[in-house]
């Protein structure tokens, strides 16, 4: 499914400006270390986290995740936004929390590896 | 610059420097794209480049990454200046960590960096001088897939 629908169908807010939003996303991590994203995250997964400073971008530029979503109502930084637009990473939001997030992904069929 | 290298970049990093961390990584990445390795030589590489990276901003003064690329492989050694690794073995671990509750906090400290650079590369070799600084040598192989 592509992150345009999946935005449209789980409500979720769209905090980046002119990332690809028609990108497929494959599947899905969820995870707030780093390092346990870097190891097993795959390329066009969508990944699942609270963190939200600037850092998160670069883990998703080198292992070319189709994008980031925020939980629990959790806001960008704005140096995160800045990079995420310039990286063209799509950073997305949701008052939702992890777990109740995943399992909607789960129901519209991203699955995990 | 040995003989079969096609290609060699020396990148500074500053320890402590949160703001830059994964560029190196990021222009890595790049490069090896550039040159044409295959998708899989790449990703390895940039895995081992991005947690090397971390490490010498997470617990070094600062450091120095060397790219080396030849037709049979990407070779990156990482110098730095800091407190070095008193057991090597014991930092191996998965799980073992001694980032601070500031760095946890934003997710690093796993204690999964240097797992993942053994994982992701054929040769992985660490040098540490306690109170002086830590060695790393990283080669991926290319398996024939040659830039
Ligand atoms: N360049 C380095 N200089 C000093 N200590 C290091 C260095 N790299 C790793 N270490 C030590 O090894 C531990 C494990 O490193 P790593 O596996 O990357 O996990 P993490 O960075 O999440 O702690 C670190 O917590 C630190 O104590
Ligand atoms: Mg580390």
């Amino acid at each position: 499914m592509k992150l345009s629908d999946l935005a449209t169908r789980l409500d979720l807010k769209v905090y980046t400006a002119g990332t690809p939003l028609e990108r497929p996303v494959l599947g899905g991590y969820a995870s707030d270390l780093l390092s346990d994203v870097i190891g097993h995250g795959r390329k066009d997964d969508l990944w699942v986290t609270m963190q939200i400073h600037p850092n998160i971008v670069a883990v998703a530029v080198l292992k070319e995740l189709a994008g980031i979503v925020l939980v629990n109502g959790r806001e960008p930084a704005p140096e995160t936004l800045q990079q995420a637009e310039r990286e063209g990473v799509p950073v997305l939001g949701t008052r939702l929390g992890a777990f109740e997030l995943v399992g909607r992904l789960y129901g519209l069929g991203v699955k995990g590896s | 610059m040995a003989a079969e290298d096609v290609y060699r970049q020396e990148f500074p990093v500053k320890g402590g420097d949160f703001a830059k961390a994964g560029t190196v990584a990021c222009r890595i990445k790049e490069l090896l794209k550039d040159l044409g390795l295959d998708v899989k030589t790449v990703r390895r590489a940039a895995i081992a480049a991005y947690e090397a990276e971390m490490n010498v901003i997470m617990y070094a003064w600062q450091g120095r990454m060397d790219l080396a690329v030849s037709p049979e492989e990407v070779r990156i050694t990482v110098d730095d200046q800091g407190p070095g690794i008193a057991d090597i073995e014991l930092a191996m671990t998965e799980g073992y960590s001694t980032a601070t509750p500031e760095m946890r906090e934003l997710g690093f400290g796993a204690g999964m960096g240097l797992p993942n650079i053994k994982r992701n590369s054929d040769v992985f070799h660490v040098d540490s001088q306690t109170g002086q600084g830590t060695r790393l040598e990283i080669i991926i192989r290319t398996n024939g897939h040659k830039p």
